[in-house]
């Protein structure tokens, strides 16, 4: 069992995913453009949750959500399942590519042999594409990775249901009928709408406000935490930001990608100058991480001092409120003209 | 980003590339693969020396008789209590008696075999301090990738 599927080398899985399904079914959608439309662009601070006693920083909205978003706005309609038993959860994807359906799957990245060994987290929320069965072994489209792989059922078991924290319990999904009914710039609209209200949420700890209230965190860890663990805190921040996933700058890129795409489809040119404004605002989330990355090798020097890297965060935090304020304006006023 | 700075410093493993999003010069989007930045290879490689930190500290716990060899195990593979109860099948309580020396060393086979399992090692194995180390060396390589002697664009 083969089905045709074009494998697309993506900076995201979910949105990489996300893409891939629907340009499968007749729906060519960019990555950008599904990361945009599903409102994938977030900020949040959580220091009291920890991953592995280091607090919680997130670049992205919550896992599933890009797809789930992209394609209700789209119009297209979807299935999920989840499973409690493995046999059936193998059983309805074998079902699933037996009808030419390509499917995707929810697994626990620590487990796909496929990944060098140093790129595995016990990280749940990855997501892939299955497109084949050879025998024993599947036929795997992951985003993330430049040609498609190949996995032993066995192995594929473990990743889909592994287990801890928001374990995929065999979560598979696909597109079930693609005729995109909903007009393509009413999507466009709706996800940078509510991407505008998530960063500007009125709580200190999300979007804009989380970044300032990073910031002023940053500037303490030293004296709080000691060097050691403060320079453990900053290399996790990197992590998060840049690590596989992000297209660099935390989304920032990706996202500037997108108005630049929406200024096509919206025909609005002054989306361009958003998109210009928003590759600066991920420079400066570049400079951050090269900062303090600096830092954690030991070699800062005044200039890249605690202080200063806090200062920068500001920077990012205060432009990007003004950011999402000055476009919330603009899409409100093309909602109100269409 | 401008397409002529996607860095390309490598790092990534196996001669992996990724996406970068980047500019090129008439100021639109691009995809651009990239070899990997330092900056997040300094991060990375930062992880790896805490996980090799608390291998080498439960070798010693084990040696010492303080704790079973299943701290190891758990230290090799990044898993606390919470996540091997629940990749094992058993209680929190129950994988926190089966650190203690003492309870380990009586366990019944069945549970051993749980173990064996998830880490995906012969039984036989399990029960001593691991002499397989080719992921104890692994680590201690990735941990170790980025130590001093890099520029990271010093002046």
């Amino acid at each position: 069992m083969h089905l045709k599927y074009e494998h697309r080398h993506s900076a995201h899985c979910e949105s990489g995913v996300t893409s891939g399904l629907l340009s499968h079914h007749g729906l060519p959608l960019t990555e950008a453009m599904a990361f945009g439309i599903g409102s994938g662009l977030f900020f949040a601070y959580l220091p009291f949750l920890r991953l592995g006693s280091l607090p919680l920083t997130t670049f992205r909205s919550y896992p599933g959500q890009i797809f789930a978003k992209a394609t209700s706005r789209l119009g297209v309609q979807v299935r999920r399942q989840r499973f409690r038993d493995p046999a059936a959860a193998m059983a309805a994807l074998d079902e699933l590519l037996d009808h030419g359906q390509p499917v995707g799957c929810q697994t626990g990245i620590y487990w796909l042999p496929y990944f060098p060994p140093g790129m595995r987290f016990h990280f749940n929320v990855h997501n892939i594409v299955v497109y084949g069965r050879e025998g024993e072994e599947y036929l795997i489209s992951d985003p993330v990775l430049e040609n498609p792989v190949r996995c032993a059922r066995e192995d594929l078991i473990r990743a889909r249901f592994a287990r801890g924290p928001m374990a995929p319990r065999g979560h598979l999904y696909f597109v079930a009928r693609a005729e995109a009914t909903a007009d393509r710039r009413t999507a466009v609209l709706a996800g940078i709408r509510e991407t505008c209200s998530v960063m500007s949420l009125p709580v200190s700890l999300f979007g804009y406000r989380g970044i300032r209230f990073l910031a002023r965190r940053v500037a303490g860890w030293q004296e709080r935490l000691g060097s050691r663990q403060a320079t453990q805190h900053l290399g996790n921040l990197i992590r998060m930001q840049e690590e596989i996933g992000t297209g660099g700058g935390g989304f920032r890129f990706m996202f500037a990608k997108f108005l630049q795409e929406a200024a096509e489809t919206l025909k609005e040119p002054r989306l361009e100058e958003f998109s210009a404004r928003m590759t600066a605002i991920g420079d400066r989330w570049r400079d951050f991480a090269l900062m303090a990355s600096r830092n954690c090798k030991g070699r800062a020097d005044e200039t890249e001092s605690y202080a200063v890297l806090a200062e920068v965060l500001l920077d990012c935090g205060n432009r990007e409120r003004e950011f999402f304020r000055d476009l919330r304006k603009l899409v409100g006023e093309l909602r109100r003209s269409k | 980003m401008k397409r002529t700075e996607v860095p390309q410093d490598g790092g990534l493993f196996d001669g992996m590339h990724e996406i970068q999003y980047a500019v090129n010069e008439n100021g639109r989007y691009v995809l651009e693969k990239s070899a990997g930045w330092e900056a997040k290879a300094v991060a990375n490689s930062q992880f790896w020396r805490t996980v090799e930190g608390e291998v080498q500290q439960s070798i010693e716990d084990v040696r010492k008789g303080r704790l079973s060899p299943l701290r190891v195990y758990m230290a090799l593979h990044q898993m606390d209590v919470r996540l091997l109860a629940s990749h094992a099948g058993l209680w929190r309580w129950q994988v926190r008696r089966h650190l203690k020396p003492r309870v380990f060393a009586h366990l019944k086979p069945h549970l051993l075999e749980r173990y064996a399992k998830v880490f995906n090692v012969p039984v036989d194995q399990l029960v001593r301090v691991p002499d397989n180390w080719e992921r104890w060396e692994f680590i201690r390589r990735l941990a170790h990738r980025y130590d001093p002697g890099d520029s990271l664009y010093a002046p």
